[in-house]
């Protein structure tokens, strides 16, 4: 089943082409990557993938739904999820608190329940809180639930990121360079963290990264884009191999 | 017992307050200050709401508090005395008890209207042009206002303290204190319930990281919307409590100086800190009555103090930190979170 349908899509900015013309598909329960040299327009991908920018041209279909017009908070209660390149935690909220409101999409209360705390308000409330904590004591991090993010080490930081996200209960989760920023040590753990999710959770994730170790060790197909056209696509080993790839990475002269 | 300890102690400091006012203990100058208290507690709670919990900058908070004034005093007016302008009382003046705090809530239905209004273009940006949108509304309905002259005009609207006599008929009480003091706690609690849900923290997450919070599934504008009304509504039953204190409104006291004061108050006390803006209203309020022999140089002093705010605790009193989080042992009997 063909979970997300990306169908020529053009980004312009103002005359610059971020993205052209890509077609892409991800089906069900698939965990690919999206590698390109920087600028190559990865991160652009995401935005449109999570509503945060509408295409010039082009298409993108989540679950036979054409994402158009939609703001990213109604992508995000279809089920996209996404974590960012450089931490976007709120960091003067509880870690609990961060959970909490990435469930802003299910609250199921109106203004009125909330000021006259009817059961109903109450009930979800307790839900929802339930739900967050039952998350982080899967990620055995519930003994950060009342610290700040701001004060965890960076790789927790990533980890409660991942948390978040999953927190809105995604079938597709965006990584945006997971790794960045991390020490090898941490590598390794989050290429665990990263499988684990994969196979505990009943989704897809489409990552973007740039070191190598994670994306050849988790993906199982790959996607590489320059100048925000696909220029290849395939399972690691295929990739390694491509010469436009290698052209990319490396320039045109070869030592 | 401990659950109802803040409760029990609200009542007996409304009734030692109403006592007091009864026995003529205080005379009506104290009781006048008192009631500023509590009527700035819920203008500077209620601005907290927009600049300091959601990080916006809005200045024009004096605007709302001018609609809801200027619409709750002419209901009751209208509703409950006799007056050149409406002629004879729409309803028997017996009833003005009872009808003033549904007249005071039409004044902050209005309020929070004109606050839709107000935010529905403005949000579209952010920051100085939020302040700028806002101090031009302030302007705008201050000039709307100075232009009907069936409401008085820049001369202003009086008769509100025939409404508070026509409340003196049906009992003898000190009317205004226990509305006050009623309608302060309810904005408290409003205010409370809603930043302590988890739609209200939302809001502490436009502030820290608005795009991360549209992309978690935060609907930002909408939740931009509802806290400029709720926050603006309370604004306006300020209005309406302070134009039925002094019963007599003027456009001229609504203007900048007025936002200024809600600002300073809300610095004072420290952003996103319900308790640091109810002690700063209560300081602030103190500090204006202590500072009156100085007359106009008082409005040297004011913005004076807030720049020496600003320069030294930039994070005000509290600083997004609640009287809870200081003397852990409140959180027994009261969180403000």
């Amino acid at each position: 089943m063909t979970l997300l349908e990306i169908k020529d899509l053009t980004q312009l900015f103002s005359g610059l082409c971020a993205v052209s013309e890509l077609n892409l598909s991800l089906d069900e329960r698939e965990l690919i990557g999206l590698i390109g040299p920087n600028g190559a327009g990865k991160t652009t991908v995401f935005n449109l993938a999570s509503g945060f920018y509408q295409p010039t041209h082009g298409e993108i279909i989540f679950q036979g739904r054409n994402l158009a017009g939609l703001k990213p908070h109604r992508v995000s209660a279809l089920g996209i999820a996404r974590t960012f390149q450089n931490i976007r935690l709120w960091k003067e909220m509880s870690v609990l608190d961060n959970i909490l409101v990435a469930q802003h999409f299910q609250l199921g209360y109106g203004l009125g329940s909330l000021f006259f705390r009817t059961p109903r308000y109450l009930k979800r409330e307790r839900d929802i809180r339930h739900r967050a904590l039952e998350l982080l004591e899967i990620f055995k991090i519930d003994k950060f639930a009342d610290e700040k993010p701001g004060n965890l080490p960076y790789g927790m930081q990533r980890k409660v990121e991942i948390v978040r996200a999953l927190a809105s209960g995604p079938k597709l989760l965006l990584l945006d360079e997971p790794a960045a920023g991390l020490q090898s040590t941490d590598v390794t753990e989050l290429i665990t963290l990263i499988q684990w999710v994969f196979d505990q959770f009943d989704l897809s994730i489409w990552m973007i990264e740039h070191q190598m170790k994670v994306v050849m060790s988790l993906c199982s197909r790959i996607a590489v884009i320059d100048f925000g056209r696909l220029i290849a696509s395939g399972t690691p080993s295929e990739i390694q191999q491509r010469p436009k790839v290698i052209k990319a990475y490396l320039g045109d002269d070869q030592l | 017992m401990k659950r109802f300890s803040v409760p029990i102690l609200l009542v007996v400091l409304l009734t030692t307050l109403m006592g007091l006012a009864w026995f003529e203990v205080i005379d009506l100058y104290i009781q006048t200050i008192i009631l500023f208290m509590g009527i700035n507690i819920i203008t500077s709670t209620s601005l907290n709401l927009v600049n300091g919990n959601m990080g916006e900058f809005s200045c024009g908070h004096a605007g709302f508090i001018a609609v809801g004034a200027y619409v709750s005093s002419i209901l009751s007016v209208a509703l409950f005395t006799k007056s050149k302008t409406f002629g004879a009382p729409l309803l028997p003046p017996e009833l003005a008890a009872y009808g003033f705090p549904l007249v005071l809530i039409c004044g902050g239905l209005a309020a929070a209207l004109t606050g839709l209004l107000v935010a529905i273009p403005s949000f579209r940006t952010r920051d100085d042009y939020l302040a700028i949108i806002t101090i031009a509304a302030n302007y705008i309905i201050i000039s709307t206002i100075i232009n009907i002259d069936t409401i008085g005009g820049a001369r202003g609207f009086m008769g509100m303290k025939r409404v508070v006599f026509a409340m003196e008929k049906c009992a003898e009480i000190p009317w205004m204190i226990l509305w006050v003091f009623i309608f302060m706690v309810l904005s408290i609690l409003i205010i409370r319930r809603y930043m302590s849900s988890t739609y209200g923290k939302g809001v502490e997450a436009i502030r820290q990281d608005e795009v991360a919070a549209e992309i978690m599934s935060v609907n930002t504008n909408r939740i931009k919307l509802v806290t400029f009304m709720i926050s603006s509504g309370l604004a306006g039953i300020a209005g309406g409590l302070y134009a039925h204190t002094i019963g007599y409104v003027n456009p001229k006291s609504f203007d900048l100086l007025k936002s200024t004061e809600a600002l300073v108050m809300v610095y004072l006390g420290g952003m996103g800190s319900i308790s640091g803006s109810i002690i700063a209203a209560v300081v602030f309020t103190l500090m204006l009555e202590l500072l009156r022999p100085l007359q106009i140089i008082k409005w040297v002093a004011i913005p004076l103090l807030l720049i020496i705010i600003m320069q030294f605790r930039p994070e005000g009193i509290m600083g997004h930190r609640e009287l809870s989080d200081i003397f852990p042992r409140l959180k027994k009997f009261y969180k403000f979170k």
